[in-house]
């Protein structure tokens, strides 16, 4: 028998990063169920053509790259996969998830290096490609309707489209306010298939803290900074801006603030640079929502935020042990 | 004033061996004593092939000011002072012994101070000559770290019985079996190094050992702390933060902070050293893992083959995968059972295949859990890519040198990144560059 001649520490935690994207694949799950309740076969068309479309995409890159195809099974490029799904209208073309998919794992991960290399969340870069390069399909959403499994939709905007909308044409938000916040709770609400349930995608992000996998740094911050901003401009004008809790359980905020802007390789990596980043991503989702073109700014503002990780982790460095503060001696 | 350190890990403490006690191994018939025990200058040998010796008798000098003297194991012949294997993987020269059989002492009474009557200069004389290191690991001269400068007062003398590295369980038996030698040796450098006060600090998972203590009747000035258990809590700056809220100034040593921090083991040894006489010539060591088939306490000879360790203690129950001079998460991996017991090696681990995790290195995705257990708050993972990818110029500026090789971070790593590994060869490359100009 070899004896190893490893280095020190021989005992490993049993992390691995598998362990890690199957842990929030699992949370992602009520989250997918209920889109797959109110958006039918076409949220499981456009999760399967994601899925596979990323696995087949990251396998070809990698022979392309000549490189081991073992990373195929680190549950990365599932997760791209679904991620991307769960933020595209149930009712994208076939075509256009491939060509998101496509987006995703060559622009967004492989030319960086693949795995731990790429500085914005890949799915997200896909997203924003397909709603800049295909803005109507990417804004047409389908009705939420239990159990529907015909093909056949009927598209309209989400409330945040049509707030946007009535803002522009009206100067008021009309009554897109007054709903029934418990739609968009529980996820009878239109939207992208997998953002629609505020409490589906709250419970798979509680599961995640749970299970270490992520902390609370990022989605409090982002969340809590999306309700306070959201409040003070709608404690000065309700008229105008639609009420704080509207606000959070709309859109796409608790998928990404849970899932999205706790990427691990995109986001800093200190504790501190966690509340900035999450705070980052609220206030620029504010500023779009309120104040920008589009109705909806989440994946703008994670990406934005992205874009400074480098940075917040340079500034926001540990103290190093026994680096302590010179005290001002008083001559 | 008790604080959480930062950082640190949980790993399985794993500490099978500590209803076991201390068992002697026999003398055996050939010793290695390596001349390189500790970090600093290896001793000089005093010694050649072919010399008769007597157990205890000097056999090397120190060379330098950090350096300790060596001692025979037992009586017998030199049989050569020659390149020999070392937990390092490296061959270097050791003093080769075949024993007599006799076991016959060399007169050491002269050199003690059984009714403590000679005083702390004294003593601090008799632990230069007795050899004793830090037995804790790292085996640093232990007569420095009892001659602090006069601009350093120290105030507070710690017996570090923490024990924090899973599997080891030699310390733990040494409080429980030999209290005593703890206390007296604790009293002992108390005096040498003018401290008024002293703390004696075992974690929560050793609660006999921590009774022990506190049914001694302990003058008021020494205090029993008991610490939740967390790796490295050892760490002397860890366990000082963990004690007193202090933290050790960069670059600094404890007793920058008025503090001096002594194993357990260590303290055992100066108490010998200072009533007996007795030089540093064994040591106890914890034989663990599920591989051999007599794991437990053992009272080795310095310079005991570890193979004779195995043999002695009944073989092995299977395979051996990865043997481990020390412990766990800092201990050194080695390909066979040639080299000996230094004075600080605390273990011998053995490991069977398929128990340790398989690892599949991969690039970081930066999680972060590295940055969260540094015990030193530094950002491991940053200091790895930058060792990884060559980029050696800011490596200084973002502290690796104050990295302890705790092993923490590559403890949780998802990757399986060899953090450790790449963090010494970041350091190397900075002292080889340092020789370059």
């Amino acid at each position: 028998m070899e004896t190893v001649l490893a280095p020190s520490p021989h005992l490993r935690s049993p992390d691995t990063i598998e362990r890690v994207m199957y842990t929030v694949l699992i949370a992602l799950v009520p989250g997918s169920l209920i889109g797959i309740y109110f958006f039918g076969l076409h949220a499981i068309r456009v999760m399967l053509i994601s899925i596979v479309g990323c696995l087949v995409l990251e396998g070809f890159v990698l022979k392309l790259r000549g490189r081991d195809i073992s990373p195929l099974k680190d549950g990365s490029a599932i997760l791209t996969g679904l991620l991307l799904a769960m933020n595209l209208p149930s009712s994208t073309p076939g075509w256009m998830v491939i060509v998101g998919a496509l987006v995703a794992i060559l622009l967004g991960k492989h030319v960086y290096g693949g795995l731990g290399y790429n500085p914005f969340n890949p799915a997200l870069v896909a997203r924003v490609f397909l709603l800049i390069s295909f803005p109507v399909a990417m804004t047409s959403w389908p009705e939420p309707k239990p159990f529907t499994f015909s093909l056949d939709t009927v598209t309209k905007a989400t409330p945040l489209g049509e707030m946007k909308t009535n803002l522009l044409m009206t100067g008021s938000i009309g009554d897109i306010a007054n709903i029934d916040l418990m739609a968009p709770f529980l996820g009878n609400f239109g939207g992208s298939l997998g953002e629609v349930s505020a409490l589906a995608l709250i419970a798979g992000g509680l599961f995640l803290l749970a299970r270490k996998v992520i902390t609370w740094h990022i989605p409090v911050t982002f969340i809590v900074t999306v309700f306070v901003m959201t409040g003070m401009f709608w404690v000065i004008n309700p008229q105008k801006f639609a009420s704080p809790v509207f606000h959070i359980l709309t859109g796409g905020l608790m998928l990404g603030a849970f899932f999205m802007a706790t990427d691990y390789v995109t986001s800093p990596v200190t504790n501190k640079g966690m509340i900035i980043f999450g705070v980052g991503c609220g206030a620029i989702t504010v500023f779009i929502r309120l104040f920008g073109g589009y109705p909806e700014g989440v994946s703008f503002a994670i990406l934005l935020m992205n874009s400074v990780t480098p940075i917040i982790d340079q500034y926001t460095k540990p103290r190093t042990f026994g680096y302590l503060r010179e005290k001002k001696v008083v001559a | 004033m008790k604080s959480q350190f930062r950082g640190g890990v949980h790993p399985a403490d794993s500490k099978d061996t500590d209803k076991e006690a201390v068992k002697t191994l026999p003398l055996l018939e050939l010793y290695l004593v390596s001349l390189s025990q500790h970090i600093g200058s290896p001793a000089e040998p005093i010694v050649s092939a072919g010399d008769k010796v007597l157990k205890y008798q000097e056999i090397a000098k120190p060379t330098g000011f950090i350096s300790a003297s060596l001692h025979a194991p037992t009586s017998g012949t030199v049989k050569a002072v020659e390149p020999s294997p070392h937990p390092s993987g490296r061959l270097i020269p050791a003093i080769v012994i075949e024993s007599d059989g006799e076991d016959r002492e060399f007169d050491i009474s002269t050199n003690s101070d059984p009714n403590l009557e000679k005083g702390p200069e004294v003593w601090n004389d008799m632990v230069k000559n007795a050899g004793i290191v830090g037995m804790g690991g790292a085996a640093f001269p232990t007569h420095v770290k009892l001659s602090p400068p006069d601009d350093k007062p120290i105030e507070l003398m710690i017996a570090n019985g923490i024990e924090c590295e899973p599997y080891l369980t030699a310390d733990h038996r040494l409080m429980l079996e030999s209290p005593e030698l703890v206390a007296v040796g604790l009293r002992l450098t108390m005096e040498m190094v003018g401290a008024k006060k002293a703390i004696i600090g075992v974690e929560a998972n050793k609660p006999d050992a921590i009774e022990t203590f506190r049914s001694f009747d302990l003058p008021p000035d020494v205090e029993v702390a008991e610490l939740p258990v967390m790796y490295p809590q050892g760490a002397e700056k860890q366990l000082i933060y963990a004690l007193l809220g202090k933290e050790v100034p960069k670059g600094g040593l404890p007793m920058d902070v008025g503090v001096v921090v002594q194993n357990v083991g260590t303290l055992a040894a100066i108490c010998e050293a200072v009533t007996k006489g007795k030089p540093l010539v064994e040591r106890i060591m914890t034989l663990g893992g599920s591989v051999p088939a007599g794991p437990g306490n053992y009272l080795a000879r310095i310079g005991t083959p570890l193979s004779d360790i195995v043999k002695q203690t009944g073989g092995m129950k299977g395979p051996a995968a990865r043997i481990v001079s020390g412990g766990p998460m800092m201990g050194q991996a080695m390909t066979s059972f040639e080299s000996p017991v230094l004075k600080g090696t605390s273990g011998l681990l053995v490991f069977g295949p398929g128990e340790m995790k398989a690892l599949n290195q991969r690039a970081c995705v930066r999680c972060g859990a590295c940055v969260r257990v540094c015990p030193v708050s530094l950002m491991p993972q940053t200091l790895g890519n930058m060792v990884e990818w060559n980029i050696f110029d800011e490596l200084e500026q973002n502290h690796i040198n104050d990295c302890i090789e705790c092993g923490c971070c590559a403890y949780v790593c998802p990757s399986d990144r060899n953090m450790v590994q790449f963090i010494r060869q970041g350091k190397a490359e900075i002292i080889t560059r340092g020789q370059k100009i």
